[in-house]
């Protein structure tokens, strides 16, 4: 590898540590790199920085306001002319979640999606979701939509109380 | 005439190459519908309905906003996915009727919701196959969406059909009014067959017997009759050619940009 390369392989690392480290603006618990949002960085032929996220759902508001802080978490790390790329494909999956993610989020009080994304069809059959408070399955849901496009509302019925569930797509 | 009304319309539709036009049609239905449903905050039956309608009309948003982004750059003219959105007027839309069409009651809403999700389900699953990589993303994107809405509608729609003498009358009216409106939802004509030919897009008459096979199924569920097939379907939304409800819905989402042209948040 020559130098030039070397060094832009550093940057790159440098750039993805420092925009990982970027939380959600809807579940600050989580960082963009443990939800899967952070795709990828490279060095662009002007020398700046480029760094790819994905949104978790089309219509996500909270992509505008990651952006901005990706760009800012950039800038504080010292790295030059950084830019955020917004790209569709592939498709965002809770597949991406890292399994420490979905540790820190239990712990936060929202059930984690399951560790393989499957979808329940119109007439398939209901998922087993754990509550994340006394980890009993015997929960229900309240609502098939949330607090954010990302979560549905259920109840566990052992405990009773109603948490969030990370939907999985 | 000078002042902060003079912003001019303008035409993208209108000779539209067969792409630019398939993707504005994509678009205008997806903005027109997220906007109907945006029309229910503050009105839904309940919160969790409240915030499920919000939450998809985020998602048709959403969709909007990527696809207005590609006609955009497909157009080439300089102009953003908010020109698109705000400074057209009704000929130059190409939405599907069933879009536009006034929310009415939550059964009326559901049911769209339902027979809309049914169709594009499946289309936007097709199109992720796309040989244009930007549409194929924006489809793979927008299939998981459509899913969940499938389901939800879906769900809705068997517990009101198959619930009181009152939603079940609601929802034998809400099927008889939207259904002659679905017939254009597999409308085929020369910018399909030229799309379909190249591998853009998929043919929207192969994927109706999958719509008919699902809606069959959901109607049963919910023991309301399948209505015979239509010897006449609405149709114009593609061509430019609207129901009057367009136009109003226009006045209110184009309002604020075309009266202060340039304004932001």
């Amino acid at each position: 590898m020559s130098v030039v390369a070397l060094a832009d392989a550093a940057l790159r690392q440098r750039a993805l540590a420092a925009a990982g480290a970027v939380a959600d603006p809807e579940i600050p618990v989580l960082s963009i790199a443990d939800l899967g949002v952070l795709r990828d960085a490279r060095v662009t032929e002007d020398g700046g920085v480029e760094v790819d996220i994905t949104p978790t759902y089309s219509g996500c508001p909270a992509m505008g306001m990651i952006a901005v802080q990706v760009e800012a978490a950039l800038l504080a790390a010292g790295l030059p002319a950084p830019r955020v790329r917004l790209v569709l494909s592939p498709a965002w999956t809770t597949d991406w979640m890292s399994a420490e993610g979905r540790a820190k989020l239990r712990d936060y009080g929202i059930a984690p999606p399951a560790p393989r994304a499957t979808r329940r069809g119109l007439f398939g059959l209901e998922e087993e979701v754990a509550c994340p408070r006394c980890g009993s399955t015997a929960t229900e849901t309240l609502s098939e939509f949330g607090s954010t496009a990302c979560k549905a509302l259920r109840r566990c019925t052992a405990c009773r109380e109603p948490f969030d569930h990370f939907k999985c797509l | 005439m000078s002042g902060i009304c003079d912003m001019t319309s303008i035409l993208v539709a209108q000779d539209a190459p067969p792409l630019l036009l398939h993707v504005l049609r994509l678009a205008d239905t997806a903005l027109v519908l997220g906007h109907r449903l945006s029309e229910w905050t503050g009105r839904a039956p309940m919160l969790e309905e409240e915030l499920a309608l919000a939450n998809a009309a985020l998602d048709y948003i959403g969709q909007a906003r990527s696809l207005y982004d590609y006609a955009a750059r497909l157009d080439g003219r300089g102009r953003t996915e908010d020109d698109l959105a705000y400074l057209r007027d009704t000929p130059d839309w190409r939405c599907w009727l069933i879009a536009e069409l006034p929310n009415g009651d939550f059964a009326h809403s559901v049911l769209r919701q339902f027979l809309v999700a049914a169709a594009l389900q499946p289309y936007w699953r097709a199109l992720a196959a796309s040989r244009d990589a930007t549409l194929a993303a924006i489809a793979a994107k927008a299939e998981k969406e459509a899913a969940y809405h499938l389901r939800h509608a879906g769900e809705w729609v068997i517990r009101l059909g198959d619930g009181t003498d009152e939603s079940h009358r609601r929802m034998t009216e809400a099927l008889e009014d939207l259904w002659p409106y679905t017939g254009e939802m597999f409308e085929a004509d020369a910018v399909e067959a030229a799309l379909v030919a190249e591998g853009v897009a998929p043919d929207p008459l192969a994927l109706r017997p999958a719509w008919e096979a699902m809606v069959a199924r959901v109607l049963a569920e919910a023991t309301l009759d399948l209505p015979a097939p239509c010897a006449w379907m609405q149709s114009g939304g593609r061509r430019g050619v609207h129901t009057e409800h367009l136009g109003h819905l226009l006045a209110v989402m184009q309002h604020l940009p075309r009266s202060y042209p340039g304004a932001v948040w």
